[in-house]
């Protein structure tokens, strides 16, 4: 258990590694300086700051300046935004793009392991049938068509809620559901063939011999087995709802760090750029971690770390 | 192809499959030659702002005046043809990828499967983005300078096919690579080692045949990823450039101008509806695909 920890963090220190070493090398490929804008800095300022990040020397050089400062947690100035460190830009972006990110990940966990369940209790009835046909549109439609539909219905048509922003509850139910929406339809897939699954198995029916109720089969016995499924879905659910959070915050103006990725790259900003990236991707390595364990915690059968 | 007899004739037989072949032809026949059968002007800037849908203009007009119904089939057009065509990128890499680490075996499959899982674990929308980033002012250049001026202004479909199909092929190639340590391991690669083939040719005369029809059905699959990646990236504005356009950045015209005065509905329902149509035919049709090759998969 132990060492199968360390292995995996290791392992996660050497993915982030290679992830901070492309990054910094196709930042660098793309033309032009880290410092040209539109708006000429003062040639002494500029030469100041190229030294001061080592921007000055060869390449390994520069690789190697980054590194030393991204180890020590220092993401560098951003480029655009100029006497703003990377690192105050995303402590301020983060928590938005956070709280959206959870409460997307807790509708479509929820959501789709209840109707995932659901229609494999219900199997065959038309209940099911409708559930998973609605499923499938919701993969199908990209969040970027749900999102503005919602607004187009919810805030223009009905003007129940705020077309966007942020602050307030309002301003969260249209982006989280959007953001949630293709991943609740994912998971109850999962969730239904793997719960129809765990219902024909024998265990099931020894506990309806022994007269247990459907409701106590279901919840206590069946669910904990058929779940095992969308606990491995939930790495790379994380994934997803990051990559999709950056479309949604520009659907409904949400002032979060995907907005900054967006504008990283048409500014050109690569320290702003990488930081992001970086972030991005050690949260994802982190939650992965996080589900292997709870994995292993839910199934003690599994073993990983042989 | 060495299915079995009778697996197109089973695919035709169901009908999901048949209506999702016969919409998806539609859509690429109107594709081709749509924008050239509708009124000479369609596309152009006119003064006629966000008319309605009418006789004149079935799906409206846009901002600057043009018809909608021809937006969306140029749209279609970039859509498609990045979609296919990034997929087929994607089929050659990850093949290959996956023919050669499973048949070197040993140290080589382990350090090319390590690779796989690494760039698995980054966002693949996130590695797409940086690089465009990085390669298309180089593309432009190096295109301008190979004498291949009039592609220039196309550059960015260029860009955004290779990266496409440059990053998707992870699937196919972990697919592959399952694939061939199972073949390798049957008689008829042992003999024709023993007769003292060459390696390139048992990879492409004994396992290449032998793993396509598995490969055709995750093309399908890949085609609406790539499809639906693209659209992604135009929406965000770093994709296709105006005055070019794809569903992804039509709808995210359609996003920008609605508003509470007057919501212009058509700019957003038209391109959505196109797209969602294409991608649920080529999700049932692969799905219909992978059933008919596969029996088994049927159950789950």
């Amino acid at each position: 258990m132990i060492t199968f920890i360390i292995r995996r963090v290791v392992s996660l220190l050497f993915v982030l590694f290679c992830v901070v070493t492309i990054t910094f090398l196709l930042i660098r490929l793309a033309p032009g300086g880290p410092f040209d804008r539109e708006r000429k800095i003062p040639p002494q300022i500029e030469k100041e700051l190229l030294a001061k990040y080592k921007l000055d020397g060869p390449l390994w050089q520069q690789y190697r300046g980054y590194i030393w400062d991204v180890a020590h947690g220092d993401l560098r100035l951003s480029t655009k935004y100029r006497n703003r460190s990377v690192n105050e830009l995303l402590a301020q972006s983060l928590p938005v793009s956070g709280t959206l990110g959870a409460i997307a990940f807790l509708i479509a966990t929820a959501g789709g392991v209840w109707v995932g369940a659901y229609a494999a209790v219900r199997h065959g009835t038309a209940a099911d049938t409708w559930a998973m046909l609605g499923a499938l549109l919701a993969i199908s439609i990209p969040t970027f068509v749900i999102g503005p539909l919602l607004i187009l219905a919810f805030a223009l048509k009905l003007n129940w809620l705020p077309v966007g922003g942020w602050g307030g509850v309002a301003c969260l139910v249209l982006p989280a559901i959007t953001l949630a929406s293709p991943y609740v339809a994912y998971i109850a897939r999962l969730m239904r063939t793997s719960m129809l699954e765990v219902l024909g198995l024998d265990f099931i029916r020894t506990a309806r011999a022994k007269g247990l109720d459907d409701g106590r089969i279901i919840f206590k016995h069946a669910l904990k087995v058929a779940i095992l499924p969308v606990i491995s879905f939930l790495g790379p659910l994380a994934a997803n709802l990051l990559t999709g959070s950056i479309v949604v915050e520009s659907i409904f103006n949400i002032p979060g760090a995907g907005g900054f990725f967006v504008n990283s790259i048409q500014n050109r900003d690569g320290f702003l750029l990488g930081g992001v990236v970086i972030v991005y991707c050690a949260l994802l390595v982190v939650m992965n971690l996080a589900v292997d364990l709870i994995y292993m915690g839910l199934d003690r059968r599994i073993r990983l770390y042989d | 192809m060495t299915e079995t007899p009778g697996i197109w004739q089973r695919l035709w037989a169901g009908r999901v499959a048949r209506t999702a072949f016969i919409v998806l032809a539609l859509v690429t026949l109107s594709a081709i030659a749509g924008p050239a059968l509708m009124p000479a002007g369609s596309g152009e800037v006119s003064g006629n702002q966000f008319s309605p849908p009418a006789w004149a203009h079935p799906f409206g007009t846009d901002l600057n005046g043009r018809d909608v119904l021809y937006r969306v089939l140029e749209g279609a057009r970039v859509s498609l043809l990045v979609g296919f065509s990034g997929a087929l990128i994607s089929f050659f890499v990850g093949t290959a990828y996956g023919l050669v680490a499973g048949y070197a075996g040993g140290r080589t499959d382990e350090g090319m499967m390590r690779a796989v899982e690494i760039l698995y674990s980054i966002p693949r929308l996130i590695i797409i983005l940086i690089f465009i980033n990085a390669f298309d002012s180089h593309l432009k250049t190096w295109m301008a300078g190979a004498g291949l001026n009039g592609l220039v202004a196309d550059s960015r479909v260029v860009i955004l096919i290779l990266c496409l199909g440059l990053i998707e092929w992870l699937t196919m190639a972990r697919i592959v690579r399952g694939q061939v340590l199972a073949l390798k391991a049957q008689q008829f690669v042992a003999a024709a080692q023993a007769l003292g083939q060459s390696h390139f040719k048992i990879l492409t005369r004994h396992l290449l045949p032998n793993l396509l029809g598995i490969v055709v059905v995750y093309l399908t699959l890949t085609v609406p990823a790539v499809i639906l990646d693209e659209s992604f990236l135009s929406f965000l504005g770093l994709g296709i450039q105006p005055p070019q356009a794809s569903w992804g950045s039509l709808l995210a015209n359609g996003a920008e101008v609605i508003n509470p005065i007057r919501s212009n509905w058509w700019l957003l329902v038209f391109p959505a509806l196109a797209m969602c149509v294409t991608l649920l035919a080529l999700n049932f049709l692969g799905d219909a695909i992978r059933e008919a090759a596969d029996p088994r998969a049927r159950r789950a």
